[in-house]
């Protein structure tokens, strides 16, 4: 049981980690553009594809730098030659900009890796149980992959609270109205903002690309939880996100370690709908509904705090 | 005479910033009142404290006798109060006829009825003409609001707000913004509107407000300074100090 | 009435215009009855009753993002939980022999849709905007995933299937027959249709444009944004639940594809490419998506990532749509101006066909490469045979493409120029507003 525990707890806080190195990105993006960056997933999938395929030409570590700055100019260039055009036609216009992208980002990497997943492993170097718990071995990759992602957040807090820009963006997180008196640079910080953000996202893809599967479904995999992950944790808010990545994390990550189910718990209770079709909640397991755990969690948060947990705006 | 707006002891504040300091005002029914005051004064919140756009932090607000803060702009506009805003709010898609059929709808009793036609009511249709009459914009009934003139946007504006007949309207800044021309054409439209109705308006141009008045309410900081009639506002020194001065010097 | 009334108030519509608007319907009736008599091989009869479903669909999609100003990622949830109740209650109806014929079962999906709205709705609109976009994407995860776990009542990946033809007859109609679910798709067709454009012009419809305009100003007049949103939320959910159900009667199978994202998806890319801001919008973009999706499918193995490319060029370029681009001619057309602007489209239309060729070319000649490297290099996309491997195909491909973009963005800065002038004039003439 402990033994549990602790290795979901690692986990978990791993995967949001994992999960909030792209919500920062998709929350300071939203929060100076205004605009949801729905193809924020399909970025991920560009670093861990860009990394697989940089790691078997130059090496992992090559890959770890290049595929992000790769993707970022992507990125930037999706903001200024896409977004920034169709931003005079307001937000919904932009959203679905993002959507058509993220529709054809998949469609482009399935035309060019396949549908089927790609064989990107973990470099050799960290390729070796970092310690054993209870007779189980903790991989050094996973050690590794969250040493980036706190390294990353540290990074990320002292540019928020030391830099010029990083001033810019807290600015524009607490009174987004006032985004547009930025001045004459305003797009330039745009395509910046926009360009690191998809970096960042893109720095997961490479990372988690050898930990999960590395296959052409992982952005509409996991964009879905990622923006249960910025609606839950409030719409704009960065310490929302965070709090949300964590939870969302650890929920998902205990849940499918938990094989109980209702009819395990109350068995000798067993009612007679369990023969009907109710018999599929009451035979289901905690580990089967793992996956609508973020969802479930959604609804929750807007039935008792619609605004999210640390939200303020309504937009 | 009853009193249509009470405010008692109401105080707003963002965080530690406190923008109205416990305010109490009586506004009479039937009557004009005026609110002045310098920029940043707060006039603007206490109209959104008022209209339900804000909760207020504490104090309690009447309308009627009736305590309405704490409920949402909505209720508070079907009990009889609506507001117009500083910054044009219409709904800029929509002709200049549909705007003020939508601020009529509600009052007509009509709610979110799904099973009528639209054009098939005639006391809507009836209402809606009197108000397009009375703004002087029947000539654009058809133009999308977002493409008016600034001063036909305002006239709109005040047209919404008077629609569904609340009989206590709150005005903020009406003329801001308009020529001298402009400014006594909404004056009078405001005076004729308004015609035994309960009158709460912010306004800064002072020709208007002694003009329309029948009392004036001075912010200064969150607080209000002095009440009376428009002769005792003028006389009093202390809102010439604070307020009158600057302006008229 | 009063004088005032009759001075100020829009005219009521004239007895000529009437007789026109009430034709436009009558013909719309006979049009869909004539149909199968023009084209009456099985695919094209399948083709039109697939429309049909589609146009429903889009139709109370618009509802949302249209008229209320809700742009939503789940609306699948409600069409595909209308097809799996009424698969359930075609079964249920035959195997007990009640006294229900086929065709008043698609309210049976309808209300299904109704009662999903009901419950899922007030959660939902809550929030407008973004917020709403993202809720409605978790909430059709919630139920898209739900629907596997719970495989008795969804059956699983395979899905749930039923008879059509074991129901109580009327008329002696067996609807085995395409021909036969044709004439009932085009009845419900024609009846939502009727009832969709009904709502538009009812009190609750104009508070929806209201709310999508100015959320905000709507509370200053009385009404609660929220319960707004909500009610227009379940019609919206009324309607797929029966396109839902017409594509279960169909197929006479429900899976999960029916709830799923790329269902939610294709909806909302018909009803956008068609135009969000007129009625008959998403009736074209319906008409449009379903033409396109089964002819590129034919045409090349990757027609997908087409769609999401004229997807995204109808957002950056016309957002408006099909039917925004056609509306925006309309004052010209009154003006007597349509010949001055049509040159320049011709000219730019030459550019740019050059640089969609030579996109096509690049994307097919990627394709090959990539996804069948090992296998013959003569290929053929769009019924045009080539040679991939061929230099010289890359060599058009590299020159129409990147010739064709900067020849084409010169002569669409013309079009602009040429749309410039005539505007002005046609509004000189007061005919633009």
């Amino acid at each position: 049981m402990l033994e549990l525990i602790v290795i979901s707890t690692l986990n978990g806080v791993l995967f949001g980690m994992l999960l909030f190195l792209m919500a920062s990105g998709l929350t300071v993006i939203f929060s100076m553009l205004g605009v949801l960056n729905f193809a924020h997933a399909s970025f991920y999938m560009l670093g861990a594809f860009f990394g697989f395929q940089i790691s078997r030409w130059f090496g992992f570590w090559p890959a770890l730098l290049i595929a992000p700055l790769l993707a970022g100019a992507i990125g930037a260039g999706v903001e200024r030659y896409g977004l920034r055009r169709v931003h005079k036609n307001g937000h919904v216009a932009e959203l679905l900009f993002t959507f058509g992208l993220a529709f054809a980002i998949e469609e482009i990497v399935q035309i060019i890796w396949g549908k089927s997943p790609v064989d990107f492993r973990v470099p050799p170097l960290l390729d070796f149980p970092a310690f054993t718990i209870f007779s189980t071995n903790y991989p050094a990759y996973k050690i590794f992959m969250l040493l980036v992602s706190v390294a990353i957040f540290a990074a990320l807090l002292i540019t928020l609270k030391k830099t010029r820009i990083g001033l810019i963006v807290q600015a524009a997180l607490t009174h987004p109205h006032m985004v547009g008196h930025l001045g004459h640079n305003v797009g330039r910080i745009f395509m910046l903002v926009f360009g690191v953000g998809t970096a960042l996202a893109a720095v997961a893809g490479v990372i988690a690309g050898p930990a999960l599967v590395t296959q052409s479904n992982m952005a509409g995999l996991l964009g879905p939880i990622l923006f249960v992950v910025v609606v839950v944790g409030g719409l704009g808010s960065l310490p929302g996100a965070f709090v949300a990545s964590l939870l969302i994390g650890l929920v998902q990550t205990f849940a499918v370690s938990i094989n109980g189910s209702l009819s395990e718990a109350f068995g000798p209770l067993s009612p007679a709908y369990a023969t009907t079709w109710l018999a599929d909640i009451w035979n289901v397991t905690v580990a089967q509904i793992a996956p609508i755990m973020p969802y479930v969690l959604l609804v929750l948060i807007l039935i008792f705090r619609p605004m999210g947990l640390l939200g303020t705006r309504d937009t | 005479m009853s009193t249509a707006i009470e405010l008692r002891g109401v105080e707003k504040s963002f965080g530690i910033t406190s923008v109205i300091r416990n305010v109490n005002l009586a506004v009479a029914q039937g009557e004009r009142h005026a609110l002045i005051g310098p920029n940043g004064a707060g006039k603007s919140t206490l109209f959104n404290l008022i209209s339900g756009y804000m909760l207020p932090t504490t104090g309690s607000i009447l309308l009627r006798d009736k305590v309405i803060s704490g409920l949402p702009p909505y209720q508070i506009n079907r009990r009889g109060l609506s507001r117009s805003f500083q910054v044009t709010n219409v709904f800029a898609n929509m002709s200049v006829w549909e705007n003020l059929r939508c601020a009529v709808l509600w009052a007509a009793g009509y709610r979110y009825a799904f099973w009528k036609n639209i054009d098939n009511l005639p006391e809507v249709r009836d209402r809606t003409a009197q108000i397009l009459g009375d703004i002087h914009l029947i000539a654009r009934r058809d133009v999308p609001a977002g493409l008016l003139t600034y001063a036909e946007q305002r006239a709109l504006e005040i047209g919404i707000t008077i629609a569904g007949g609340a009989d206590v309207i709150l005005l903020d800044e009406p003329t801001a913004g308009m020529s001298h021309a402009e400014t006594e054409r909404a004056v009078a439209l405001i005076r004729r509107l308004t015609e035994g109705r309960t009158l709460l308006i912010v306004e800064h141009d002072m020709s208007v407000v002694f003009g329309l008045a029948d009392r004036i309410s001075v912010l200064v900081y969150g607080q209000i300074i002095a009440s009376g009639t428009p002769e005792e506002i003028r006389g009093n020194p202390k809102v010439r100090e604070a307020y009158l001065g600057e302006e008229a010097a | 009435m009063s004088d005032l009334t009759s001075s100020a108030a829009p005219p009521y519509p004239a007895t000529a215009e009437k007789f026109k608007f009430y034709g436009l319907w009558v013909a719309a009736a006979i049009a869909l009855l004539v149909l199968p008599k023009l084209f009456s091989s099985g695919g094209s009869l399948t083709t039109f009753s697939l429309i049909g479903i589609s146009i429903i669909f889009s139709l109370s999609y618009n509802i949302l993002l249209g008229q209320t100003g809700l742009l939503s990622f789940g609306h699948a949830v409600y069409y595909g939980l209308g097809g799996f109740l009424v698969i359930h209650a075609i079964n249920i109806i035959g195997m007990n022999k009640l006294p229900i014929p086929l065709p008043v079962v698609p309210l049976i999906g309808g209300l299904t849709g109704l009662l999903f709205a009901v419950l899922l709705g007030w959660v939902s609109t809550q929030r407008s905007g973004t917020a709403f976009a993202m809720i409605s994407l978790g909430v059709a995860e919630l139920v898209a995933s739900s629907a596997l776990i719970l495989r008795t009542f969804f059956g699983g990946e395979a899905g749930i299937s039923a008879n059509r033809t074991k129901l109580f007859r009327v008329f002696d109609w067996s609807f085995g027959p395409q021909i036969q679910i044709y004439y009932l798709v085009a009845a419900w067709t024609l009846l939502a249709v009727i009832a969709m454009y009904a709502l538009t012009r009812t009190p609750l419809g104009r508070m929806c444009n209201a709310v999508r305009d100015n959320p905000e100003r709507v509370q200053f007049v009385g009404y609660d944004p929220h319960v707004v949103r909500y009610l227009a939320f379940c019609f919206s959910g009324f309607f797929a639940g029966i396109a839902g159900a017409l594509a279960a009667i169909n197929f006479e199978i429900a899976n999960s594809a029916y709830l799923g994202a790329v269902q939610s998806g294709t909806v909302l890319f018909a009803t956008y490419i068609g135009g969000v801001g007129f009625f008959i919008g998403p009736i074209i973009g319906a008409i449009f998506v379903t033409l396109l999706s089964l002819g590129l499918s034919d045409l090349t193995p990757v027609w997908q990532l087409y769609f999401g490319l004229i997807f995204i060029a109808v957002v950056m370029f016309a957002p408006g749509g099909i039917t925004g681009l056609l509306m925006m001619h309309r004052p010209l057309l009154k003006a007597g101006r349509l010949s001055k602007v049509l040159p320049s489209y011709l000219i730019a239309f030459v550019p740019t066909l050059a640089m969609i060729v030579g996109l096509i070319l690049a994307i097919e000649t990627t394709v090959h490469f990539t996804v069948n490297p090992g296998e013959d290099s003569h290929i053929k996309a769009f019924g045009v045979r080539f040679d991939a491997a061929n230099p010289y195909i890359w060599a058009m491909a590299a020159i129409l493409l990147i010739g064709g973009f900067l020849v084409a963005r010169k002569t669409w800065t013309w079009v602009g120029h040429a749309w410039d002038d005539a505007t002005s004039v046609a509004r000189e003439k007061g005919v633009a507003s």
